[in-house]
């Protein structure tokens, strides 16, 4: 070996060293995520069992094959032999497999009857997909009335790399979903435009929410802690931005968590006769959109055309009021573009239409919420 | 089989002799030679392995780092989803088409395919289909950004570019039926007197199988699409629930042609390496009928597991069980397979020329991938790691070990034979070791990812995931420059390769090494053979 190559090869060396002291900052992750539910480690304990198995059968038969290689050479002056076929052999290595593929198959059916076992939950919650966030209901149990949505908090200047990036990127959202620890949590997923599919990890609980269809899992962890995980079916530009927070608590925290979750509910909820001034609106209206409508629509508001329109200079925003809280309300059939009505209050409904139609370049009359009111069917 | 030298009318003609036909371009656009017609199919698979290949640059550039740095996510979308197409419909699926014209005829002893004019059809499709799915990129919106599985309803939200794709895919199909039939009928009518289909290749086994395949499932995902098609344009509700239809019929089409799909591009990868191992071994293949038997079986079992994509739809537990079962099954005739080539190679006379590494590099991963496909197989793992990197790792383990080594297996082994030139065995060799270190950074560390979380499709991801990423885009980038160098060793082959005699494989045994000389003649077996 030259000195040349010798000096290139420990550049390579080099090169990767220092990767892995880029990557050693983070552990490297290479296993499942510590589990968090019985179902987890019942999870984790079946794919070591089979993948054991694996190993060793998969050693056996390219033991023989590298042995074959080794010793069954031309090189080495090995005469070919000329049989081709034995009928004992093949029967053998017929049937074992399929011996070992009951041993296999039968535990895991278990398992699978237990994950399918929603009934008789503590708590229910309720889990919408939407481009591109999460809605929460808790529809039963401790909690119940408790609503809210839960989207993306990573800031844009971080994924466009013009901030450090924190330490849970894209694994943090506005609101986390609080659950008590030890109790049945019951998810029933729908969606309201595509397919997603909402999954923790450390719960071994995934599950597609499909628009039009309620699904359900279940879950019970048993250590408290944060968990998160992310939409694991492609769903569209944001797919990879819409992230899942599950925060599991105490009993006695669970409940007052719920307590002030309520209280902040009610109190945040808008007084809908409110009279607003135009400068407090489009305030209120500029956090609406930068929750809902940025990642499309764009801060610029030039949108990414043709999908995603652009509102600057829109005919209409520019056009009649009417025109567009239609269509902010309805959305906008087979296009990314939402039902608002069903995830915003008349009130953010109306800061954000005022926002638009006194933003960039638009110059037009603004909209209260009794008007937005008034054109929901 | 008996020596009965085929004394052959035009050896005149030589490499060039089409008598009467067209020079040019005009030859290739007109003609109805098998082998003409297997060259346009590898090349132009070529091209389009190049084309989707540059698209897998772009994803990996991308994933290089955390953060938004080289593209948009929506066109991120863009390259996944025509990165799948673009490699499964316009590299794999044609390569083994091209494989299936030059050998075909002459394995079994014909002059040619059945259906000649057909067979021109057939590939000159191809290059329209390809077409449309470029131009999808520069209609307002892009290429659609679905993932190449085409799920709806999130096409329905897609622009024109998605009706592109779907005409494309239209074409595609009606390609490969055709190209079916043909091979069907090839392999049923015109094999020379003596060649009983038990006494056939294993190639041509494995060809007629998946050309039936085709036929069962292609008209399926025309089905799906045009579903697609009319809920986008004409009011229907497929898979609209509004409208009393459901998306997951639509997973349930479109699986019920790709689980065949799986199998359509791996039989014939078989077949491939069932000629190449023997050959390199000196020795028969060990355990024929059985290998018949388990790809027929692997076939009829493709039909019956398709729902094993869609664990996490929310199946009921009967049919998770079901479909789970079902899957397993179908490491037995694999098995058979894997256990069928070791013993083909036990006690033989080894030796490990390029087309016998790349076989052997298939039997490994592959091998590899199949397993995790068992992990993958039981219900409550693969909810853990449906829809991850797992998975991306999993099936390129099957698509691009499987089936893409044994194409390069297959091209080493017949260069000689089509081109009457050897390829550069060092070239070769440093082709394959490239290879197989590169794909196994770029895709053996893609395992751990999917376990520690990294769902598939997306254009950014948390921190603890970009060490692993990092390396996966470095093997894919050393991935991509080594194919430059196989491009360089055919094109070498081509120009100024040594002479190669009849048959440069000591142990090859079909009528194209025994039979026909090197290079094969323009027009071959026009009087049958006869073989005892």
């Amino acid at each position: 070996m030259g000195s040349k190559q010798i000096r290139s090869m420990t550049a390579v060396l080099a090169g990767l060293l220092a990767l892995g002291a880029s990557g050693a900052v983070h552990a490297l992750e290479w296993y499942f995520q510590s589990p968090a539910t019985q179902m987890a480690r019942d999870i984790d304990q079946m794919h070591q069992w089979v993948m054991w198995l694996i190993i060793v059968i998969f050693v056996g038969v390219f033991g023989f094959m590298f042995y074959a290689c080794y010793a069954h050479r031309k090189s080495k002056g090995h005469p070919a032999d000329q049989f081709h076929e034995n009928t004992t052999v093949e029967i053998l290595w017929t049937v074992i497999p399929a011996v070992i593929l009951v041993a296999i198959a039968w535990p895991v059916t278990k398992t699978v009857i237990a994950q399918k076992d929603t009934s008789a939950p503590d708590l229910t919650l309720k889990v919408t997909g939407y481009q591109w966030k999460w809605g929460y209901d808790y529809i039963n149990g401790e909690g119940e009335g408790i609503s809210f949505v839960s989207m993306l908090a990573t800031p844009r200047e971080q994924i466009e790399g013009r901030a450090e990036k924190g330490e849970h990127y894209l694994l943090e959202v506005d609101n986390e979903v609080w659950v008590p620890v030890g109790k049945k949590v019951r998810v029933v997923l729908t969606a309201a435009d595509v397919v997603h599919a909402w999954w923790v990890p450390a719960f071994g609980a995934k599950q597609d929410a499909i628009p039009g269809f309620l699904r359900d899992i279940w879950f019970k962890a048993d250590k408290t802690g944060i968990y998160r995980g992310q939409c694991v079916e492609l769903c569209g530009k944001e797919h990879g931005f819409m992230p899942i927070v599950v925060r599991v608590v105490s009993g006695e925290e669970y409940t007052k968590w719920v307590g002030e979750k309520k209280k902040a509910l009610a109190a945040s909820a808008d007084d809908p006769n409110k009279t607003w001034a135009l400068p407090d609106l489009i305030a209120r209206g500029e956090k609406v959109y930068a929750a809902n409508c940025v990642a499309c629509h764009q801060s610029t508001g030039k949108g990414s055309p043709p999908a995603f329109p652009p509102l600057d200079g829109s005919k209409i925003v520019n056009g009649p009021e009417q025109g567009q809280i239609d269509l902010v309300l309805n959305g906008k059939p087979n296009t990314a573009m939402a039902a608002f009505g069903k995830q915003l209050s008349d009130t953010e409904l109306a800061a954000v239409i005022t926002f638009t139609r006194n933003s960039w370049g638009n110059k037009a009359s603004d909209v209260t919420p009794a008007e937005v009111k008034a054109r929901r069917k | 089989m008996s020596y009965a030298a085929d004394t052959h009318a035009h050896d005149d003609a030589h490499g060039h002799g089409h008598h009467g036909g067209y020079g040019g371009i005009m030859r290739w656009i007109t003609t109805t030679n098998h082998k003409d017609i297997g060259t346009l199919y590898l090349w132009f698979s070529f091209i389009m392995f190049m084309t989707g290949g540059a698209m897998a640059m772009v994803i990996r550039a991308e994933l290089f780092s955390p953060g938004l740095q080289i593209v948009d996510p929506d066109f991120f979308n863009q390259m996944t989803t025509m990165h799948g197409l673009i490699m499964v419909f316009g590299a794999i699926m044609p390569a083994f088409v091209g494989f299936a014209n030059w050998l075909i005829p002459m394995q079994i002893g014909a002059p040619d395919m059945a259906f000649a004019r057909l067979n021109n059809w057939s590939f000159w499709l191809l290059p329209f289909a390809a077409l449309l799915l470029i131009m999808s990129f520069f209609t307002p919106g892009g290429a659609p950004g679905v993932g190449w599985t085409l799920y709806a309803p999130l096409t329905v939200q897609m622009g024109i570019g998605m009706d592109l794709t779907i005409f494309a895919i239209h074409i595609l199909g009606m390609s490969s039926i055709l190209g079916s039939i043909n091979i069907i009928t090839t392999i049923l009518n015109l094999r020379a007197p003596g060649m009983t289909l038990m006494r056939m290749p294993l190639f041509c086994w494995t060809w007629l199988i998946t050309a039936y395949l085709l036929v069962a499932a292609m008209p399926v995902l025309a089905g799906a699409v045009t579903m697609t098609l009319t809920d986008r344009h004409f009011g229907t509700s497929f898979f609209n629930a509004a409208g009393g239809g459901d998306p997951v019929l639509y997973q349930h089409i479109f699986w019920f042609f790709g689980h065949p799909e799986v199998y359509i591009i791996a039989l014939p990868a078989f077949g491939v390496v069932s000629q190449v191992i023997p050959a390199f071994s000196r020795k028969p293949l060990f355990g024929y009928a059985s290998m018949v038997y388990a790809t027929s079986a692997i076939a009829i079992l493709s039909f019956i597991v398709w729902a094993h994509h869609m664990y996490t739809v929310g199946m009921p537990v009967t049919g998770q069980l079901f479909f789970m079962y079902a899957t397993t099954l179908i490491a037995v005739p694999t098995g058979v397979k894997v256990f069928n080539w070791v013993a083909t190679m036990w006690k033989g006379s080894l030796t490990f020329e390029t087309p016998m590494l790349f076989a052997l590099g298939f039997l490994f991963l592959f091998t590899l991938g199949g397993f995790t496909g068992l992990v993958l197989s039981l219900v409550p793992v693969d909810i853990q790691l449906h829809d991850t990197y797992y998975v991306v790792a999993h099936f390129h383990y099957v698509m691009v070990a499987g089936a893409l080594f044994s194409a390069f297996a297959g091209i080493y082994f017949w260069l000689p034979k089509w081109t009457g030139k050897m390829y550069d065995e060092t070239l070769g060799k440093i082709h394959f070791w490239l290879t197989l270190i590169f794909f196994n950074m770029i895709f053996f560390v893609q395992h751990f990812l999917g376990m520690a979380g990294m769902p598939r499709r997306i254009p950014d991801y948390p921190l603890m995931f970009e060490t692993w990423n990092k390396i996966s885009s470095i093997g894919a980038f050393g991935f991509g420059l080594s194919q430059l160098l196989f491009l360089y060793v055919v094109l070498k082959c081509i120009r100024s390769g040594e002479p190669a005699p009849q048959k440069p494989w000591e142990g090859a045994d079909s009528l194209e090494w025994t039979h026909l000389p090197t290079p094969v003649p323009y027009h071959t077996f026009e009087t049958p053979p006869v073989l005892k």
